[in-house]
């Protein structure tokens, strides 16, 4: 069976272990979601349901989606994600609500969420190239240095690393234990690092490398 | 959303902590698992410091030890802490006392706190 949550990344702390040493763990606000829509082979040709997450008034959402909504008699909510489940899956009914207690003490998940945007980066930042030297006459601090050889090949090849926009995008990290499940206060927390923001939109799923 | 991290630090915190400071002195009894066995450890010394708030604090104990400075972190609220003791309380105008790292014998002494 494959599970699935939307949650909002709530921050850092830490907590101590069974032997007691310290241990970082992320705090995501997990749940509670809807079921909104659910997708299947014959209808749609892949089987999957529609989580929606975050409240949201009513007169914020648009006509469509609104539409879509009340055509499963769902409130609506701010956030709309389809995950993919497997053909015969009775878990999931349209409306039915989706807690954190999905997930249990121990399991390992994927979490996948959007990275925090860093701009325009240069290529010390964004790809750790190594900077010139300060002193000594030196005027190449962080310049990028030859991007390739001269007249032959006469271009530049295809994925050289250069500067550019860096951050804000999609990143998933894998394997993370959950250390600790709460749906009454619906807080489902993981060791270790989610990308984004607090407050960022995170997707949780149970780990494809179980 | 912050008192979602508060509840899951509420949980890791002790409440039996004694009240003490930067320049008192304290005995620490820490907990050490050897070859299977548990006992208590006892570290004793001045605080230099304490260090972050909620379940994330730290302190730092510095003793001599044959004539060697030992500097050690506990996390304030680590369950390896059997007991925190207060031995002296100290008089000191800092709230960091790095500057007894450079001190030796008498100088690296702290005034003892009278009628508190």
């Amino acid at each position: 069976m494959r599970k699935g949550i939307l949650g909002k990344k709530v921050g850092m702390t830490q907590i101590f272990n069974d032997e007691g040493e310290v241990m970082p763990v992320t705090i995501i606000e997990a749940g509670p979601c809807s079921v909104v829509q659910k997708k299947t082979e014959e209808v749609d040709g892949y089987n999957g349901v529609q989580l929606g997450f975050g409240e949201v008034k009513e007169h914020r959402v648009n006509k469509p989606l609104k539409g879509h909504f009340d055509k499963y008699g769902i409130e609506p909510k701010k956030y709309i994600k389809e995950i993919r489940v497997d053909e015969d899956d009775e878990q999931y009914q349209v409306g039915e609500m989706i807690k954190a207690d999905i997930f249990a003490t121990g399991d390992r998940v994927d979490v996948t969420g959007t990275s925090k945007g860093k701009g325009f980066a240069g290529t010390v930042k964004r790809w750790n190239f190594n900077t010139g030297p300060k002193t000594h006459g030196s005027r190449n601090y962080r310049l990028p240095g030859a991007i390739g050889a001269g007249s032959d090949p006469a271009r530049v090849f295809k994925g050289q690393k250069m500067p550019g926009h860096m951050g804000r995008e999609k990143v998933t990290i894998q394997n993370l234990e959950v250390v600790k499940v709460d749906p009454e206060k619906n807080i489902l927390a993981v060791k270790g690092a989610v990308p984004g923001p607090k407050k960022g939109l995170l997707l949780i799923k149970d780990s494809v490398k179980g | 959303m912050q008192d979602l991290i508060k509840a899951v630090e509420e949980e890791n915190m002790k409440d039996d902590i004694p009240e003490f400071k930067a320049g008192d002195t304290v005995k620490v009894d820490v907990k050490v698992v050897e070859g299977g066995k548990e006992r208590i450890q006892v570290f004793e010394g001045i605080v230099l410091q304490r260090k972050g708030g909620g379940v994330r604090e730290t302190f730092t104990v510095r003793k001599i030890s044959h004539g060697i400075g030992v500097e050690r972190i506990f996390p304030l609220h680590s369950p390896n802490i059997a007991k925190i003791e207060v031995v002296k309380r100290g008089d000191v105008n800092r709230s960091k006392l790095f500057y007894l790292r450079e001190r030796r014998g008498k100088a690296a002494r702290v005034r003892e706190k009278k009628n508190y």
